[in-house]
Formats: C-alpha cells, structure tokens, sequence
C-alpha cells in the first residue's frame, strides 16, 4: 500500500486543523472499509490519515423523543441498531444500517463514512434524506449545517470544503403516526451493492387513512444518491390508495438517469425504482398502521 | 517513508508490543511482525472475511484495520480461541461436522462465529447465516459450517 501518515486527532480543533494544513493529501479515518480499500487500490492519494475515532464528538449518539437523534459521523452502524429506541423512531435507517457489507463492516463502518465516501449506490443516504436529516460540518470557519439530500455533489464527491469534517448527523423527532422504510434490489440475499435502493418516510392522519406528509429518496438511479420531491409531494393530503402510490412511484421514476452497468441495465433500473418506491411507501404506510 | 510507530495492544490476553508502518494492516501486522498466521488474507478489500479477528469485542476484517489503530485495544485471532490442552466448543463442532475442506475460509469462520455466540448464544439458523454472510467458503461448504454453529451452540 502506498506510503502515509497516521495521526489520532483528540479534538475537533485538532482535525480541522491538520486538515486544514494538509488539504487534499489529508483523508479522515472513520471506519476505514472505504478509504483503506480504496488507498490501497491506489484509487485515493492520501498522505495524512487522520483518525478521528478518539473525539468524543464524532462518538455520540444520543436520541431524545423531542429533539430527535444526534448520530456521530463515527458511530460504527452496531451501534444504531443495538439500540431500541432508535430502532422504533427510525426503522428505516435500521433497515439500512443491517444490510451494509456484513457483519464485520457493520463493526467498523457508519452512516458518517457512508456520506463522506459519497457513493451513489450508498444505503445508507436514502433513509437520511427520508428522516430529514441534516449534516453538522465544521470546519476553519466555524459550523455549518447542510440537508442531507444536498451533500453529495458528485460520485465521491461532497460540499465538504478544505478544512472541514463532518462531525455529525441531526435527525429531527419522529412526527405522531409516521414511518419509514428502505429496501434494494440485489441479486444476492446480504453483502452486495444495490443496483437500485429506495427509501420512504409517509405520516399519515390520526385514523391512518390520509398521507399527511411523505419523503422519498432513490441510490444507485444518478450520480448522487437523490430526493425524489415531486413524488413526494405528490402524496400530501392523499389518501392512502394504490392509485396514489402507483402516481408517486411514476414520479420517483420521471428523475431517475440511471446508467447501464455490470450490475443491471438503465431500463432495469428505472423499472426497478417504480417497484422499490412502492414497496417502500407501502412498507412505511404498514409500520404506522401496525405500531400501537 | 512514514517512521514506524510504537504500538501497545491485549492480544489474546497478553499485552504484546510491536513496531509497525501506519499503511501495514492489522492482518499484516498480525502475519508479518508477529508471526501469528492464523488470520488469512484472502481478498484483502473486506469482502471474504478470511482475516476476521475480534477487536475490542467487534467482529472485524483485520485488512481493514491499520496495526496503529489497535494501540490500547484488545484484539483476539484464532490462537488464543483454544485452550492450551482443549479445542473451544466451535472448533470441536466444526471437526464433528466435517466444516471444512481446505481450511483456508475457516479461521475467519470461528472467530465469526464465537463472536455470535458472545453475543448471542442461542442464535436461529436464519441468524447464523446472515451473521456469517461475510465469510465466504468457496469450496461451498455452508451447510455444514452452519450446522457447526448450531451444535456448537447446543453444547454450550
């Protein structure tokens, strides 16, 4: 592998620093099941690693039924999943977090990792973009805060500037009778890459008939994991019928420019959005109404 | 070149001390500094499992850990499953089972599986595959593998 530098920065100050001073040759080490292949396939020039595991604040996670959920940009994804109340505000970044890589990634990576390295095919971003997270980024000049479906600009590519780290994921409270959801399409049963992934959040009125408010976000269907806004919208104030979400799901497929690759064609794909988008709002829509 | 670093870690229950480059992964760490050759290195890009070790009680992919990552941690490898004058519960099952073939997946598959069996002693065959979905075998001996765990969860 090639040659490089390792620090363990202690504080935020610390990292922003040495980012800061080392530019594009500094790369932060989170979970490293990215970065490490990636350097080690000489995709990535990294001469500074910069481990920001010992920060205290890239390490919480913290859920709080009125303000929401504080997701450090290192908390490995075990950790989302261990916990119960998390389990039942967010199912949807549960459904996530369970299918990426296997169990040994899930030991070292987290959604943090999974936003910085930008994949469009990346589980984790959609049921982010449904929950209405935002990404707490701080850097020389301060903090900023961006929504989640804004962060990737690019396949690997994010509004991360030089200088700055994410430090952490804020995921507002769970609305009374919403869910969330997400599924992909992979050939395989477990540890693969989606070729189509796709994830829905739906709050439906106090008798759980009427689509109150809806997010519907697609991977792997454009260059940056996407916020499907027309469908969404599209939902608000329906009631809950199939000719409602058949609507929703053509408009997820009117934005999809999936390409055609080793893992499935563009019209495969776009095909595909219209049944995940589907099965996602129908999957979200049963865990409210099964929730007591 | 990056100077080498100074590393202290618990390795199966003793502390060692070793000295290595920051781009050394733990498994080289492991195989070429200090000779413990359990761990496998089969794809080296965290698809195969063949390298898994515990890390501070997580199953990992040793090649997607760096050896000065590991400085006060705990990492246990295959070596120290064993007792000195008996086989762990696993390893038994798995001879009884007749889980292997070449051998070469099955370090990686132990220690995938005491880690499951830490954490969840009573685990489903649905539970045992997912788990070890990150261990690959290619002379395709899964079946037997997971009944290997099964037993061996039984015999606890």
């Amino acid at each position: 592998m090639r040659d490089f530098s390792y620090i363990a920065a202690k504080t935020i100050p610390e990292a922003v620093a040495l980012l800061d001073e080392k530019g594009e040759s500094a790369r932060i080490l989170a979970g490293g099941t990215d970065l490490i292949v990636q350097v080690r396939e000489a995709r990535r020039d990294v001469d500074w690693m910069i481990d920001i595991k010992s920060i205290p604040e890239v390490n919480v996670l913290n859920y709080d039924a009125t303000t929401g959920l504080t997701l450090g940009a290192a908390v490995e994804c075990y950790k989302i999943y261990a916990d119960d109340a998390i389990c039942d505000a967010y199912p949807s970044l549960i459904d996530a977090t369970k299918i990426i890589g296997g169990t040994a990634i899930q030991g070292r990576a987290g959604v943090g990792g999974n936003l910085c390295n930008a994949s469009p095919a990346a589980d984790g971003i959609p049921p982010l973009i449904v929950l209405n997270a935002s990404c707490v980024i701080v850097g020389p000049n301060g903090e900023r805060e961006v929504p989640v479906e804004d962060f990737c600009t690019a396949p690997g590519q994010t509004v991360i500037k030089k200088g700055e780290m994410l430090v952490s994921v804020k995921i507002p409270a769970p609305a009374n009778n919403s869910s969330s959801y997400y599924l992909r399409f992979i050939p395989r049963n477990e540890m693969d890459i989606a070729v189509v992934g796709a994830g829905a959040s739906v709050t439906l009125d106090a008798e759980k008939k009427t689509i109150v408010a809806a997010r519907i976000a697609l991977a792997a269907v454009a260059p940056t994991p996407l916020f499907a806004e027309e469908a969404s919208a599209l939902l608000a104030g329906r009631e809950v019928s199939d000719e409602a979400i058949d609507a929703a799901a053509e408009a997820a497929q009117a934005i999809a420019r999936p390409i055609s690759d080793m893992r499935g064609t563009a019209e495969q794909r776009t095909h595909l959005v219209g049944v995940l988008t589907r099965r996602a709002l129908n999957g979200a829509i049963q865990r409210v109404r099964e929730a007591t | 070149m990056a100077r080498r670093s100074h590393v202290q870690t618990t390795l199966n229950g003793e502390t060692v001390e070793f000295l290595c480059e920051p781009r050394q992964s733990l498994l080289e760490v492991l195989r070429d500094e200090l000779h413990l050759t359990g761990a496998k290195e089969g794809c080296n890009n965290g698809n195969c499992g063949a390298c898994s070790v515990i890390l501070d009680g997580r199953l990992v992919n040793s090649c997607l850990v760096l050896g000065v990552e590991t400085e006060g941690k705990s990492v246990e490898t295959i070596e120290g499953v064993a007792d000195p004058d008996k086989l762990h519960p696993i390893q038994d099952a798995f001879l009884e089972n007749a889980a292997l073939q070449c051998g070469i997946c099955t370090p990686g598959f132990i220690m995938s599986a005491k880690a499951l069996l830490d954490e969840n002693p009573n685990p489903t065959e649905h539970e045992v595959r997912y788990w070890l979905a990150g261990n690959l075998c290619r002379c395709t001996g899964y079946d037997k593998i997971v009944r290997a765990v099964l037993d061996a969860a039984a015999a606890k």
